[in-house]
């Protein structure tokens, strides 16, 4: 390179380090460290004690509990992304009309990208409370039994994708409805000449031109439920019987209070290619299927 | 005309259900302990007194200064280093910057939880356990701010910056001067939502505070849960309210900045 290349070269990169530092700091390196650490029996202070090549993989593979971790999160996922996405269609399509006072719908239905996991999940926590919680004062008022919300293993994972679909509403809702937006009021307006109804208008103009925004949606709600701590955390800490014990959840009981480093480890590469593999789809498919307009 | 009858009645169940846990919250923050156990839902008289019993109970006060230290220096670090990062990439034409760009970005690939636990050991080797440090520094820079800014600065035209060139202008100049100014929007934008992110954090702070100083009011709710639940639902509400406004008023107030912001990260990515 010419001295002026280098020249530039380094004024770039001083642009670029703190950020280059930051990330290669706090991601890069720990994302090689959790590989390396995955190799081993570490020490509570992280210092890797032995080093058992791939046993920890192979414990994973075979421990009951961590099979009934990821059976656990796939559920939850099953639970949360359907109904979450579609819940959040449905009002990104109402929230859609011209309407007056429409703008007031669209702050509420959104609120919830400002609620916090951990007050969003303590609130949710006294609903399902079993005595004075909201929800079985509604039961004892039509005159049905109490239902254990978080006490039972039936109950409490769909407990937590309830809560976990009502923080995920404002996020989802804001994304869908900016994608309504982005559709061309004239093809509506061609449709109707033709004698398009509104569910015609419906499933052949707006689902098919939303589909990519959709598929973003999903992915990142499936990405989020698989990175789900704070409401389990504080709803049911991973119980009862381990019935809301998913993936993030566990590694973090691994690491943090049994001080199993390496074991932790071993989960949270196993987390990483999961969102690998759904990262590279978005890219891929949201790649061909973005319409140009 | 029945069509929107109908869109509006859908549009006030959905609302209702929606901000039903926010409302109740609220409500249930007003009522005296007496009417919470007895079943009660509309506080008889208008009382304050739960909201002072949560600040006499735990460290409230403290909390919410923490997060709102903690949040500020995130927010401005991000602006500052992200825009740096972003500006050298569209306007330094520089050798291998698109590696550099496709480096940022592939950090998207990383899952937070895959890096903490080296994380947490490195806080815990820096001496940071406790400190604003470790609450701040590992999120400085994310590959999401880097994105959206650099996607505006693109918009930017090149004609205003070959001539500030000619006139003299340094590359730094226009960065503080032109380019700036000229994307205060996106600015809001990734600003509301670095703000709102890192206010929001749970896991991490949980790992690396253990004691008052330094603790977020996110960790702190959490205090309250185990220390008042069996008695004073009430006073826990009324925490719940006072952290939640900050970040509702934040985002009624810039909800048009957010949207333009997840819609050039969810739609041009």
């Amino acid at each position: 390179m010419h001295t002026q290349e280098w020249r530039l070269f380094a004024e770039g990169l001083m642009y670029l380090s703190p950020a280059l530092i930051i990330l290669g700091v706090f991601l890069f390196y720990p994302m090689f460290k959790t590989l390396y650490y995955s190799f081993f029996i570490t020490n509570p202070r992280g210092e890797t004690v032995a080093f058992i090549g791939l046993e920890n993989y192979m414990h994973l593979i075979q421990s009951p509990n961590f099979q009934h971790s990821m059976i656990q999160t796939l559920k939850f996922v099953l639970y949360t992304v359907p109904t979450g996405v579609l819940l959040a269609l449905f009002l990104a399509v109402i929230a859609n009309e011209r309407l007056k006072g429409v703008e007031f719908f669209r702050v509420i239905f959104s609120s919830t990208l400002g609620v916090s996991v951990a007050a969003g999940a303590t609130i949710w926590l006294f609903m399902f409370h079993p005595s004075i919680g909201v929800f079985n004062n509604i039961l004892a008022f039509l005159g049905l039994a109490p239902v254990p919300w978080l006490t039972s293993g039936e109950w409490a994972l769909l407990s937590v994708a309830v809560t976990t679909v009502w923080m995920n509403v404002g996020f989802n809702f804001i994304i869908l409805l900016g994608g309504l937006q982005n559709i061309s009021e004239e093809l509506y307006e061609s449709a109707r000449i033709d004698g398009a109804g509104y569910f015609a208008q419906l499933f052949k103009i707006t689902l098919p031109l939303l589909s990519p925004t959709l598929f973003f949606v999903v992915t990142v709600t499936l990405i989020n439920a698989f990175q789900s701590f704070g409401q389990i955390h504080i709803l049911t800490g991973g119980g009862p019987n381990e019935a809301t014990n998913i993936i993030v959840y566990s590694i973090y009981k691994e690491a943090f209070e049994f001080s199993r480093f390496g074991f932790a480890s071993a989960q949270a590469i196993l987390l990483f290619f999961i969102i690998l593999v759904f990262t590279v789809l978005q890219f891929k498919v949201g790649e061909k299927k973005v319409h140009y307009q | 005309m029945i069509r929107k009858v109908i869109v509006y009645i859908l549009l006030s169940i959905s609302a209702f259900v929606l901000f039903f846990p926010i409302l109740f919250a609220l409500l249930a923050s007003l009522l005296s302990t007496a009417e919470l156990y007895s079943g009660h839902y509309i506080p008889s008289r208008f009382s304050l007194d739960s909201y002072l019993q949560a600040f006499g109970t735990i460290p409230l006060f403290k909390f919410l200064v923490n997060s709102f230290i903690v949040s500020s220096i995130v927010t401005l670090g991000q602006l500052l280093l992200c825009s740096l990062a972003a500006y050298a990439i569209v306007f330094i034409p520089f050798k291998g910057r698109n590696f550099f760009f496709f480096l940022f970005i592939s950090t998207l690939l990383i899952p937070w939880e895959a890096a903490m636990i080296p994380n947490f050991v490195t806080i815990l080797n820096l001496g940071w356990l406790n400190t604003y440090l470790a609450l701040t520094v590992p999120f400085l820079t994310t590959a999401f701010g880097i994105f959206l800014l650099r996607q505006h600065f693109m918009t930017l035209p090149k004609e205003l910056y070959e001539s500030a060139q000619i006139d003299g202008c340094s590359r730094f100049r226009f960065y503080w001067s032109f380019a700036l100014p000229l994307s205060k929007p996106m600015l809001s934008a990734l600003a509301i939502y670095a703000f709102l992110t890192t206010w929001n954090m749970y896991l991490w702070p949980l790992l690396v505070t253990s004691n008052e100083n330094v603790r977020t009011v996110q960790i702190g709710i959490r205090m309250m849960i185990s220390q008042e639940a069996s008695t004073a639902w009430n006073m826990v509400m009324a925490g719940v309210v006072i952290i939640l406004l900050p970040t509702l008023l934040l985002l009624f107030l810039g909800i048009k900045h957010i949207r333009r912001g997840l819609m050039s990260g969810a739609l041009k990515g």
